[in-house]
């Protein structure tokens, strides 16, 4: 089966979780076998691992005609695209796009990131799109995220194929409830246009269902896995002290609840000195969140290393002895499953789409800052719930395989495919 | 002949209320009210009592054909006397009929005989005690809790005056044999076995209403026939269950009151009687020994005690408990001495295990807490305060021997008190002797009598204070230890 993928990032630049998460899953289709996948990506760096999927980047499709040589296409941008696919794509131009502002491959420059005139570069995505759809051989479409679903439902009208959406994420989520309606219309088109959508938890399938009136019966749950981490990563040791340490990482904004774990550890640090937090990340009430640990007198023990990229966050995870993800609405959440690869107890709230799929995690409401507190004492305090949950969490974390994903998606491509 | 030997587990815990590590050292009270006298009314509303009343109906008509036993935990009569004291006057008319024995089992419910042998025998005799005053009887039969046994236990039964104890029909350790039969502990002779028959116990007790089994429904005659069509010579089919399995587990609705009032006619039809334990030890000779290394248990697949114990949670909740558990025996706080108790129940180890499949949802329908490691948590918290109130007694410095001497010297204080003042009366009594001799001698010279007055007055002064010093001075030692 040949599928066409949309997406907005792809290891090993990334900028947030849906990189990784597709990533796992093409690669987890791809394992399991008789799969051909395309994945177009806005601005590929040519460091992308391409062993199981051809990467198509929209900054090298031309939209315009231009009578470039051979040679020439292969020294600019040899490095990312096969020249040969450049003038296929090339002669399936649909439309004169010359008004646009193109370089001199006939092709529209991508940031690949989230700019500010994000809207604008959503729509370059999609006029693109129509080219490569136009060009390349395929049975499905399958889109990840709002960004692409524009591209998709273009893709579906030029071919006639049918359209999977991926949802990694509403705007309700995002937002808290405050939706932007732009992004919100955008979402709702790619969900009325999608033949099928599958969401990444049965807390994102409900808000689908519920707050854009999509048929339930065309909206199915693929939960997200984790990557087996390297040994090099597994290996990681880090000193550790005589004190406690209870970290969390991600964006602190609003969605994370980094409110609720200030709070948390104010009541644990009331009895019990030995312990110290670590709210690791940058976002827009980073500086909300100093001024909270100040008021509450605990700002000797709560600390703000910043953002962490890379190989950082496992050293932070191999130093942690508590992981804490008090967010208030979480589509997944895939951090906790990789503080459980490193064997770290987590603690997560309920409104987390990953709580759908965990057992050996302790569980709260995220407002329930009396639990939560409870919790980081109990791991801290009793080490045999410190070994129970990191030994059969390590357990349980290892079964949860982007193979198994895939053969999920593939079930849903099979069945998608034959209602047509 | 055969005969059936039915006995009816009666247990409800204390449960916990959530207690959060804040609430250390703060808060003694552990339990949750509310929630214990709810499920606790709700059972006997809807169970207990309509299956006591049906048994009492079952034992009138069948005029003292129809016999059982009842086992009750301590922790479960407490909660009755508080929340439905009619349920106890129940049991006292049936206890009056003759026709119901009253088995022994730990009275907190505990995993004591796992781990602390005074401890169990303490339980079993409290618990008897109970049942005594309540019903006037004397129990001869034993359950431990859940059916834990194994052959280390049996010498100890034997010592607190048991002839039988009821157990589980695991089959991993009968393999080809039947639990059909009476079977004598392999470490103890005098000790008779009774073993629960897992497959006919659990027809009524787990699948009576299940309408995906194949044999549903499930009716008195054709339940009695499986019995009576059993090989000839075995004689006894024991049938162990929660009481709660008639209308709880199986609800009135499905028919289980009906089909258990059934039984004694369908029985009489095929020559089949109902005997209580002891009876069945008496009359019906054992075939043999029966050895069991390693604990068997009633629950889980596993029939084993990994339902309690079998994960890291369990085992460390449990071993910290049992750690103070010599110390609290030396206090006398009554409160203290409850709550140790109630802390004992193996539910609270039962909520915290984290087996799945079958086993894990029947942990988690039991269980008031949503997860095993909230279970945990909130036990160990409570725990943690217990121990705390412990230490506030005897401080944990101080060696349990050390302190156990110390002790003694305390609780002897008063026979030394009592010795040194019968010395003090009886010193007086010889002075008061010398005053009366000395008048009657008033024409003797003064000097001498004088003299004798001024020396034994001093030591008629230091009796007393040596009376109020001595009990003190022994407290100040043990306050030094503290210190230390």
């Amino acid at each position: 089966m040949k599928a066409l993928m949309f997406g907005w990032e792809f290891p090993p630049h990334i900028l947030g979780g849906l990189g990784t998460a597709s990533y796992g899953l093409t690669r987890g289709m791809w394992e399991c076998g008789d799969m051909e996948i395309t994945f177009v990506i806005p601005k590929p760096f040519g460091d992308e691992d391409r062993s199981f999927a051809q990467i198509i980047g929209t900054s090298q499709t031309p939209i315009a005609w231009r009578d470039v040589n051979r040679d020439y296409v292969e020294s600019r941008i040899g490095k990312v695209m096969d020249p040969d696919l450049y003038f296929r794509l090339r002669d399936h131009i649909y439309a004169d796009f010359n008004y646009m502002r193109t370089n001199d491959l006939g092709c529209i420059e991508f940031s690949g990131k989230y700019p500010d005139n994000l809207l604008e570069e959503i729509n370059n995505y999609s006029i693109t799109a129509g080219v490569i759809a136009r060009t390349l051989d395929f049975d499905i479409i399958h889109s990840h995220d709002w960004l692409t679903y524009p591209a998709g439902i273009h893709a579906k009208q030029v071919t006639g194929k049918p359209l999977v959406i991926h949802v990694h994420a509403t705007d309700y989520d995002r937002s808290r409830g405050n939706v932007n309606p732009t992004v919100f219309n955008i979402e709702r088109d790619g969900m009325t246009h999608a033949d099928h959508i599958i969401t990444v938890s049965n807390l994102t399938r409900q808000t689908v269902i519920e707050k854009y009136g999509i048929d339930p019966s065309k909206v199915t749950t693929v939960h997200n896995a984790v990557v087996p981490l390297s040994q090099d990563l597994l290996d990681i040791k880090m000193p550790k002290g005589k004190e406690k340490v209870v970290t969390f990482l991600g964006r602190i904004t609003m969605q994370k609840g980094p409110e609720y774990f200030v709070e948390a550890a104010a009541k644990v640090l009331k009895n019990n000195h030995n312990v110290r937090f670590v709210m690791a990340g940058s976002g827009d009430m980073m500086e909300k969140m100093i001024l909270l640990a100040a008021d509450r007198g605990i700002a000797d023990r709560f600390h703000f290393p910043g953002f962490q990229k890379g190989r950082q966050v496992y050293e932070m995870l191999a130093a942690s002895d508590v992981y804490i993800m008090p967010s208030v609405s979480e589509p997944f959440g895939i951090s906790p499953l990789e503080a459980m690869q490193m064997g770290v107890p987590s603690i997560i709230s309920k409104q987390s789409g990953c709580a759908e799929i965990l057992d050996n995690v302790i569980k709260t409401d995220y407002w329930d800052i009396d639990a939560m507190a409870d919790a980081i004492n109990g791991i801290i305090s009793y080490p045999a719930l410190y070994h129970q949950l990191r030994e059969d969490g390590l357990a349980e974390v290892n079964q949860i395989t982007w193979e198994k994903a895939g053969r999920k998606v593939i079930d849903i491509y099979k069945k998608v495919l034959e209602n047509k | 002949m055969k005969a059936i030997c039915f006995n009816f587990e009666i247990h409800q815990p204390f449960r916990l209320k959530r207690y959060r590590f804040f609430d250390i050292g703060k808060d003694h009270y552990y339990y949750d009210d509310f929630l214990n006298d709810d499920i606790v009314t709700r059972i006997a509303q809807q169970s207990y009592i309509p299956a006591a009343e049906t048994l009492l109906k079952m034992v009138e008509a069948g005029g003292g054909k129809f016999r059982f036993s009842i086992a009750m935990s301590g922790v479960a009569i407490e909660q009755f006397e508080q929340y439905v004291p009619e349920f106890i006057d129940l049991l006292k008319r049936l206890a009056d009929t003759r026709c119901v024995e009253f088995v022994a089992q730990p009275y907190a419910h505990s995993l004591a005989s796992l781990a602390d042998p005074d401890e169990f025998a303490n339980q079993i005799k409290v618990c008897c005690e109970k049942l005594h005053s309540l019903f006037g009887v004397t129990p001869k039969v034993v359950r431990n809790t859940e059916f834990i046994y194994c052959d280390e236990l049996a010498p100890q039964l034997v010592a607190l005056g048991f002839k039988a104890a009821l157990t589980e029909g695991a089959k991993h350790i009968l393999g080809w044999k039947s639990p059909n039969y009476v079977y004598t502990a392999a470490s103890a002779p005098k000790l008779k076995l009774l073993l629960r028959n897992p497959k006919l116990s659990d027809d009524i007790a787990r699948r009576f209403s299940d309408t995906s089994w194949s044999e549903f429904p499930l009716t008195a005659d054709k339940y009695i026939d499986w019995i009576a069509s059993t090989p000839g010579e075995e004689q006894i089919v024991n049938l162990f269950m929660n009481l709660e399995t008639f209308g709880d587990h199986q609800p009135a609705t499905s028919g289980i009151f009906q089909f258990l009032e059934a039984l004694p006619r369908f029985a009489a039809e095929r020559g089949i009687d109902f005997l209580t334990p002891s009876e069945a030890v008496s009359k019906i000779k054992p075939v043999g020994e029966l050895s069991i290394l390693h604990p068997i248990s009633g629950a889980d697949e596993a029939r084993d005690t990994s339902a309690w114990l079998g994960n890291r949670l369990q085992n460390e909740a449990f071993n910290k408990l049992y750690s103070v558990a010599e110390r609290v025996r030396l206090c006398d706080d009554r409160r203290l001495k409850q709550d140790w108790w109630y802390l004992q129940t193996s539910d609270h180890f039962y909520y915290m295990a984290t087996k799945h499949m079958a086993d894990g949802a029947a942990h988690s329908s039991f269980s008031p807490y949503e997860t095993p490691f909230q279970a945990f948590t909130n036990y160990m918290n409570v725990l943690a305060d217990f121990i705390v109130r412990v230490e506030e007694q005897y401080p944990l410095s101080i060696e349990n021997e050390e302190l156990n001497s110390l002790l003694t010297t305390i609780r002897n204080q008063a026979e030394e008190i009592e010795t040194l003042n019968k010395e003090v009366s009886s010193m007086r009594k010889n002075i008061e002797q010398y005053n009366i001799e000395h008048r009657d001698r008033e024409e003797v010279p003064a000097e001498a009598p004088a003299k004798a007055k001024t020396t034994r007055k001093p030591r008629a002064k230091a009796a007393p204070k040596a009376e109020a010093k001595e009990p003190k001075a022994p407290k100040a030692s043990t306050r030094k230890k503290k210190e230390e």
